[in-house]
């Protein structure tokens, strides 16, 4: 029989909302599950077990009252633990913040909560969304349900792990430079990166304001396009979000998609991409033309370059917005203070923050630094233009482009920690369209010696509905709904 | 993507990471200092690539979206009580976020 933590959103809101199962009966299945395997998985970082039990029974009783319920009654939420939650701490990852209680709730979870969405858990992740592996979490790392050895991606891979064996039934990621659509990959999950200025970012702890975006990590596409419905839209804390009126990326789902036309990215498949993952996602790339007007090669040269350009960004402004870290209106403060408040508020740092994180942060300021500027910071700026223009070009032609989403499977826990640089490369694939804004959604595609490949598909800004229908059409073909991983 | 092992070239200096630790306001041991100058010099080596790239006239992107300044009422909004405001400090005197001292 299907236990109720297998299922998706779609299936327990037509469930629940129909009276056929019960809110606290979906909520008590996925708690079990968390019982049964968080001590192998360790996704989460806090899980609030009451609370959840509590707003399950409101939404049974409204149901009994044939009281109106949101579209995510009964079901179970996890955050990834950058996104403050009112009340429940929110750590990213770190020393630093490991006893902070934001007094608010970032705008995506007060639009879960009113959906009637249920915050069961704050997931974990690299610090400070930091790293593509969750390795470098101060609370260690988070293991990959489909094989306990090896990483489930990063930056976000508590909220991929969570949704793939069950410990929640969808997630919110958040994607600077592939930290949605790497643990998505990684874990087998559908993770979607939206366009900059989709989704209001009032409430995610910053990382790198001009690349960033929240996005949603489920088992399906169509949960995936229900969570995006509920979380994206124009608010007025974040001046960055656009105002598209009402939102919809369910009505036209299941549409065909025969007009449209798809480009296979040549620097996608650069030197680094493994044999197996390549073959896999050709193998993908031949399903995709038989429901669309057909796939083309397409190059797209600026985007060997993109990495570099990323890296810089991202340090730079990381080392900015990292500077609010004093030890004084929250966070870890160092008992040892002396008269030199620099030395107080370094040693603060120094003990607050992770090895990866205090990389970044000096690496940035040095890349921002007199004389220095112009040879990286700015150069990097000028890569992103180029990068940009690739794009457009690209999108003219076509109307989506797709590769793979990782240069290879999950690798060991442990194996690439050590090599800084060696880690950077694997986002080879993921940093392009954060750095041109683009939305990208990483869907599975298939399985290589039992580990999970991504593949990405990529539109033009705010075209969310039409990847999100060609992902849709993709999965239907790819017959993978019953995966389900070994926990071994 | 090229081999990033065992390269020489020196980017940044061991005093230029002592420089941005301090402008970064973060304490380094010497070890960290040396490995660290070690590790960004392999990671500044790679990053150089961008120079193979011809970039002139090829103008800055700050910003990926159109972006026109969003104005709003100045109309005052309900702020949170104090007691919440100072509730994640470590330390706290009266109403106000205890600093250390500087004098």
């Amino acid at each position: 029989m299907t236990e109720p933590y297998e299922l998706t959103a779609s299936e327990i809101a037509r469930l629940v909302a129909s009276g056929q199962a019960m809110a606290e009966e979906c909520v008590e299945s996925v708690i079990e599950r968390i019982h049964e395997v968080e001590s192998k998985v360790h996704a989460y970082i806090t899980i609030d077990e009451e609370e959840a039990r509590r707003k399950a029974k409101q939404i049974d009783e409204r149901i009994r009252e044939k009281k109106p319920v949101g579209r995510l009654a009964g079901i179970l939420v996890a955050v990834k633990d950058n996104m403050c939650t009112q009340g429940i701490r929110t750590t990213c990852s770190s020393r630093m913040l490991e006893n902070f209680t934001p007094p608010y709730d970032a705008t995506v979870v007060e639009r879960v909560k009113r959906a009637d969405g249920i915050v069961i858990g704050k997931t974990n992740m690299d610090e400070f969304a930091m790293g593509s592996s969750t390795e470098t979490s101060h609370f260690g790392p988070t293991y990959n349900p489909w094989d306990l050895t090896r990483v489930p991606g990063g930056s976000s891979g508590g909220s991929a792990a969570a949704v793939i064996d069950g410990e929640a039934i969808v997630a919110l990621g958040s994607d600077t430079g592939g930290s949605v659509r790497c643990p998505a990959s990684f874990c087998s999950t559908v993770g979607l990166k939206p366009t900059y200025g989709l989704v209001s970012r009032y409430g995610l702890i910053a990382y790198a304001n001009s690349l960033e975006q929240i996005g949603p990590i489920t088992k399906t596409v169509e949960d995936c396009a229900v969570l995006l419905s509920v979380i994206a839209g124009n608010d007025e804390r974040d001046c960055t979000t656009a105002n598209l009126g009402i939102l919809d990326y369910l009505s036209r789902l299941h549409e065909p998609v025969s007009e449209v036309r798809v480009g296979v990215v040549r620097e996608l498949f650069g030197e680094g991409t493994q044999e197996g993952v390549s073959k896999s996602v050709w193998k993908g790339v031949d399903m995709m033309g038989e429901f669309t007007a057909g796939c083309e090669e397409v190059s797209l040269p600026s985007l060997d370059y993109s990495l570099p350009a990323y890296y810089l960004i991202a340090m730079s402004e990381a080392s900015s917005n990292l500077a609010r870290y004093d030890g004084l209106r929250y966070g870890y403060r160092s008992p040892s203070e002396s008269l030199d408040w620099a030395d107080t508020y370094s040693r603060t740092r120094k003990d607050g923050f992770g090895t990866e994180v205090k990389r970044r942060i000096i690496l940035g300021s040095f890349a921002l630094s007199a004389g220095y500027y112009d040879r990286y910071y700015l150069k990097a700026l000028q890569v992103r233009t180029l990068i940009r223009r690739d794009f457009e070009k690209a999108l003219d032609k076509f109307d989506v482009l797709v590769g793979p989403t990782m240069p290879l499977p999950p690798f060991k826990v442990g194996e690439k920690i050590k090599d800084p640089l060696g880690l950077y490369m694997c986002d080879v694939d993921t940093v392009p369209v954060n750095l041109a804004g683009l939305p990208a959604i990483s869907i599975p595609c298939g399985f290589v010696d039992a580990l999970p490949i991504g593949m990405q598909i990529i539109g033009r800004h705010f075209a969310e509905e039409l990847i999100l229908r060609v992902a849709y059409n993709f999965e239907k073909s790819c017959h993978l709904e019953h995966r389900s991983p070994p926990l071994r | 993507m090229r081999n990033h092992q065992g390269t020489r070239t020196q980017h940044i200096t061991i005093k230029e990471v002592e420089h941005a630790a301090a402008l970064s306001k973060i304490e380094l041991t010497d070890e960290e200092k040396a490995e660290l100058t070690e590790q960004l010099n392999r990671v500044l080596d790679y990053f150089h690539n961008i120079d193979q790239i011809d970039l002139t006239g090829v103008p800055p992107t700050h910003h990926v979206i159109e972006l026109v300044n969003v104005f709003r009422k100045d109309s005052p909004q309900k702020t949170l009580p104090h007691s919440k405001v100072l509730s994640n400090a470590s330390k706290v005197e009266g109403s106000f976020f205890k600093a250390p001292r500087i004098v």
